[in-house]
């Protein structure tokens, strides 16, 4: 059972679609990257997850729980960052944390802050108020904030942001080891393809409140492999032939054109299957960099 | 939902701002006291100066009971505004700094949040009311000691026995807890409108400005709606110093002359409380949090 589960969510403000029929699951233990550009509608779908905001429609369901009617009990079992670190400037680290310890419904004990505070690297400011704090500091608080009552799912909204090289790399060990060491489920947006890629397990790329390609970060964005662009005269059978196909695996997930991601030595083979298929290809194109490919599907989608 | 309440009271504790009504009311009530103290009797020979020819008043006239009804009719028009301070910046205060988003994430329904922190608001303005009636009345008390309240009304004057005065300042108070606690349901109502501080509690403070001002004015156009109107009873506390006379106009101890109009207010001003929470409610749990 997928931990987050989402269904044709689309959210409007008034005459903006913020966020255009998308879907996706996140598996339990898993790092999912949700990677857009700012603006393209990340925020609005974890304020969607964390019923901040409410979907014009579609469906969300976490822990296999709808979140509208069981909210409570799910909010529980998740810790989040949104967008942003704000605090409240007249509290220390530590009475933040144990505020919303209280707040979790858990029995927290004093060590277990402590141990939050030592996780960010924020032990040695516990006694300091907020509003004394650096931006990166304020980030680092607010990720302990969404950890401490021990979520088994944490969503981190662009949680290195205004974090120094140093900062960026502590934040990155973290999250793997949530996941890795904790069995945490993770969801962390960004607009940095190189941050993502360098701890997500699964993908999801949206643009302009679209999904526009998902899958696994090795498949998806694996420098040591090509990602290819299909066209064909019949695109629609040709995509319902790879899906059935031993290139099934390294098909990606997208709204328009085919795009597979593969070794470099089985081009030719599938350059080979689909003529067996007798569909006429107009082109097989390479996309390698990993920074163009987000950028030029991205550009596509526009 | 009790545990909540305790960490919005503690968050009102530990925010300076909160402090500043009770020192404002302090200094307001220590200038007030002292002013009197010292040039008191010249103020109070101004007040009886007209009925100096027809009545001969015994005793000392300005005492803590007086001090206090004086310090009341200041005060009671000024302290909304200063509760309108923090109950015009429970929610609103909280989008402005981005930590109402933290808060809904909690494992607490948007309605218990809006609750709680109407809870703990009303509570903040009660000990604001408290620390008021403890200047006003008891520090009066022991600086001007105690004797029977001289009231010059409009027409007429009120003369309470000493002893007749006390439960009358309790029930005063108690009453204006009402008027008080429709003043924070009102800002609180401001405050879900908006993810600022300063607009909610500028609408709070005009709002009570107009409404003054059209149950003040005597047009009929108003007056048909002045009933309806809360600030037409927020200083309704004063009919506990209205006592029933017998026929040989000899004040009847322990009565009030108009029971039903305090009782009509505290229904009109209950109304609105449950009226103002109760759209802040709905206007809560409809919201998008964008902030």
């Amino acid at each position: 059972m997928p931990v987050i589960q989402v269904q044709s969510i689309c959210k409007n403000f008034g005459s903006l679609e913020a966020v255009k029929d998308l879907s996706f699951e996140v598996k339990e233990g898993e790092i999912f990257g949700f990677l857009g550009q700012n603006g393209s509608g990340k925020s609005t779908t974890i304020r969607m997850l964390l019923s901040l905001i409410h979907p014009s429609s579609g469906h969300i369901e976490i822990f296999g729980q709808d979140i509208t009617a069981h909210r409570n009990q799910i909010a529980k079992k998740m810790g989040a960052i949104i967008e942003r670190p704000d605090l409240y400037p007249y509290l220390t680290a530590k009475e933040h944390l144990q505020l919303f310890a209280k707040l979790s419904q858990k029995k927290i004990s004093a060590s277990q802050i402590e141990h939050t505070l030592q996780q960010v690297g924020l032990s040695n400011r516990a006694s300091d108020k907020a509003q004394t704090f650096s931006l990166g500091m304020k980030q680092r608080l607010g990720i302990a904030i969404a950890l401490v009552h021990q979520p088994e799912l944490v969503i981190l909204d662009e949680p290195t942001n205004g974090l120094d090289p140093q900062g960026i790399a502590d934040i990155r060990h973290l999250i793997k080891d949530l996941a890795k060491e904790e069995g945490k489920t993770v969801l962390v947006s960004s607009h940095l393809l190189t941050e993502i890629e360098q701890m997500a397990h699964q993908i999801l790329i949206i643009h302009q409140g679209k999904k526009i390609a998902m899958g696994p970060t090795a498949t998806l964005l694996d420098p040591t492999k090509s990602l290819m662009k299909l066209s064909t005269s019949n695109d629609a059978a040709a995509r319902e032939n790879l899906a059935g196909s031993e290139f099934a695996a390294y098909l990606l997930e997208r709204e328009e054109g085919i795009y597979i991601t593969l070794p470099t030595e089985q081009i030719a083979a599938l350059h080979q299957y689909i003529v067996n298929a007798q569909i006429p290809i107009l082109s097989l194109e390479s996309k390698r960099s990993l920074e163009d490919y987000f950028l030029q599907i991205t550009s596509q989608s526009n | 939902m009790w545990s909540i309440i305790q960490i919005e009271l503690y968050k009102i504790y530990k925010r300076p701002r909160t402090y500043i009504a009770f020192g404002a009311i302090a200094a307001l009530i220590w200038v007030i006291q002292m002013g009197l103290k010292i040039d008191g009797e010249a103020y109070a020979a101004f007040l009886m100066k007209d009925i100096n020819n027809t009545l001969v008043v015994d005793g000392k006239v300005l005492n803590g009971y007086l001090i206090c009804y004086i310090l009341l009719q200041l005060l009671l028009v000024h302290v909304p505004l200063l509760v309108a301070l923090i109950a015009a910046d429970m929610l609103s205060g909280e989008a402005n700094l981005g930590t109402l988003r933290l808060l809904f994430t909690t494992p607490y329904s948007r309605t218990q949040w809006v609750l709680a922190k109407f809870i703990a608001a009303s509570i903040y303005t009660i000990l604001l009311l408290i620390w008021l009636a403890a200047l006003a009345l008891f520090l009066s008390m022991f600086i001007f000691g105690t004797d029977d309240l001289f009231l010059m009304k409009s027409n007429y004057v009120v003369l309470i026995e000493s002893q007749d005065v006390f439960w009358r300042y309790v029930g005063a108070f108690v009453f204006a807890s009402f008027s008080l606690l429709t003043v924070t349901a009102l800002g609180f109502l401001m405050s879900s409108l908006a993810n600022n501080s300063i607009g909610p509690i500028v609408a709070t403070i005009s709002a009570i400005v107009f409404f003054t001002i059209l149950s003040t004015l005597n047009i009929p156009l108003f007056n048909v709606i002045k009933p309806y109107l809360f600030t037409t009873h927020m200083n309704n506390w004063k009919e506990f110093f209205d006592i029933q006379v017998t026929d040989n106009n000899e004040a009847i101890t322990g009565s009030i002359l108009n029971i039903q109009k305090i009782k009509t207010s505290l229904i009109v001003l209950s109304v609105h409380i449950i009226l103002f929470v109760g759209a802040s409610v709905i206007i809560m749990k409809k919201k998008d949090v964008l902030s």
